[in-house]
């Protein structure tokens, strides 16, 4: 794993605001460039669908293959960033202690969590009703006029999924510990719509997803030693393409 | 590693549609359900970008995530099912003569290659160019109302993006060839969107993009 700079930047009191977002649960807001979210796995085993809009553009979105490609990746980690369609840097992983984050696998819907799981409703089980990515995606997109159509490859930060040689997935159970969290900093002013709701390839057949905490702060400025510029040259060119934007 | 190849039976002078889509060009069609639709790679090592959506409501789209997780694999062949992000299948491929397909790597566009391989990139013809205009003039798209927010992680025919256990990706030198195939049914009626690839910047069309030819067969 590579050993990020910016390890310590974080600080419990310069915390902005923090947010729990319940295991299973949906959440969307406006994260400003320059603002850093640390996810943390609270209970273990987590897994945080997430999707990266331009706030002012909202066409303009996360782009898993160009992601993928341009970082010679299958996974995502300290160095790493998520792309967006048109070239530039949306948002920069620049501390992770998990080491793995899935990018290729997508999100539950409702006729899948109710085959692996069963059945349970609002009318039976009230708030701990079993809830899917897909819809608390579709809800939160709801409010800032978009849908369907604008659901795309998600990041599933805290979960592991492998290929062996003639690419049949594994999914990796309890990969993240309690605790582990993860720093993405926000390099763009993006729409960010999560979901809490388990992993499509989850093996577990108990309905138990994890809660995962929000905690926001200021980033510290970019330095010339950057983890996630200098990770290879086409990060470098992304965040080129990023900075003109905000010229 | 050994693949599993499987040929088809079908004779191109059968075929109800038979075009060439020339190197950096778009194609578009229907396909019905129950027809057979191939795609043959004329010259070799051609990525030819394709999208899949429901003739009757193209919301409803090929999802390489859902085509993923479903069957728990990562490339596609014969017997993969080709889902739409409904949970749908929208094709089946039932033969194969390259062995194997790419569905994470996506399109090539005018800003990816600028971060992939130069800013002074950005003027070269891709993919992505290739989708706009085709959903500004082809019939299909224009009066479904098709536009941007239809494009969508495609798959890419006769393209090899190997993925190791580590999670290293690369983009490998083609496993097709002149002559190779990739056969699917029609499970519901589809448009087909294709981008006949013109990327030069790396091996995936072996730098040379080439014409493919599309065929369509009744049931």
């Amino acid at each position: 794993m590579i050993v990020s700079n910016n390890e310590n930047s974080f600080l419990q009191e310069k915390v902005l605001w923090e947010e729990i977002i319940p295991g299973g649960t949906h959440w969307s807001g406006l994260i400003r460039r320059g603002t850093s979210l640390r996810f943390t796995d609270l209970d273990g085993g987590a897994n945080l669908s997430a999707l990266f809009y331009n706030a002012e553009e909202k066409l303009e979105r996360y782009n898993m293959p160009d992601t993928l490609k341009a970082q010679h990746t299958a996974f995502l980690t300290t160095g790493n960033v998520c792309f967006s369609d048109l070239g530039r840097v949306m948002c920069s992983i620049i501390h992770d202690n998990v080491g793995w984050h899935d990018t290729i696998c997508g999100f539950t819907d409702a006729a899948m969590v109710e085959a692996r799981y069963g059945k349970s409703s609002y009318q039976t089980h009230h708030n701990n009703m079993f809830r899917n990515g897909k819809d608390g995606f579709l809800i939160e997109l709801g409010k800032y006029g978009l849908g369907k159509r604008d659901l795309m490859a998600s990041v599933n930060f805290f979960s592991k999924v492998t290929p062996d040689k003639v690419g049949n997935l594994s999914f990796v159970q309890a990969h993240s510990k309690v605790d582990s969290f993860v720093d993405v900093r926000f390099d763009m002013n993006v729409l960010l719509v999560v979901s809490a709701a388990p992993h499509p390839l989850d093996t577990n057949t108990t309905y138990q997803p994890a809660s995962v905490k929000i905690s926001a702060s200021y980033a510290a400025p970019m330095q010339r030693d950057d983890v996630c510029r200098n990770l290879c040259e086409q990060n470098a060119r992304g965040f080129i393409n990023t900075e003109r934007y905000y010229l | 590693m050994t693949q599993q190849l499987i040929e088809s039976t079908l004779d191109s002078k059968n075929a109800v549609l038979n075009q060439i889509c020339y190197a950096g060009d778009p194609w578009m069609a229907e396909v019905k359900k129950g027809q057979i639709f191939r795609i043959l790679d004329l010259e070799g090592n051609q990525a030819v970008d394709t999208l899949f959506y429901s003739a009757a409501n193209p919301e409803e789209r090929y999802s390489a995530v859902d085509t993923i997780a479903r069957q728990g694999k990562l490339y596609l062949t014969t017997d993969s099912v080709l889902y739409s992000n409904e949970g749908n299948a929208m094709l089946t491929i039932v033969a194969d003569t390259c062995g194997r397909h790419d569905t994470i790597g996506g399109a090539c566009s005018a800003e990816s290659n600028t971060t992939r391989y130069a800013l002074e990139k950005r003027p070269m013809h891709n993919c992505r160019d290739t989708f706009m205009y085709a959903l500004s003039y082809c019939d299909c798209a224009v009066h479904r109302k098709m536009s941007k927010r239809d494009i969508t992680a495609n798959i890419n025919f006769f393209m090899n993006v190997p993925v190791t256990n580590e999670g290293g990706l690369s983009f490998a030198d083609g496993i097709s060839g002149a002559g190779k195939y990739v056969e699917m049914r029609a499970e519901m009626d589809v448009v087909v969107l294709v981008s006949n690839c013109p990327q030069l910047n790396n091996p995936c069309n072996a730098y040379n993009p080439t014409p493919v030819q599309l065929l369509i067969w009744n049931s």
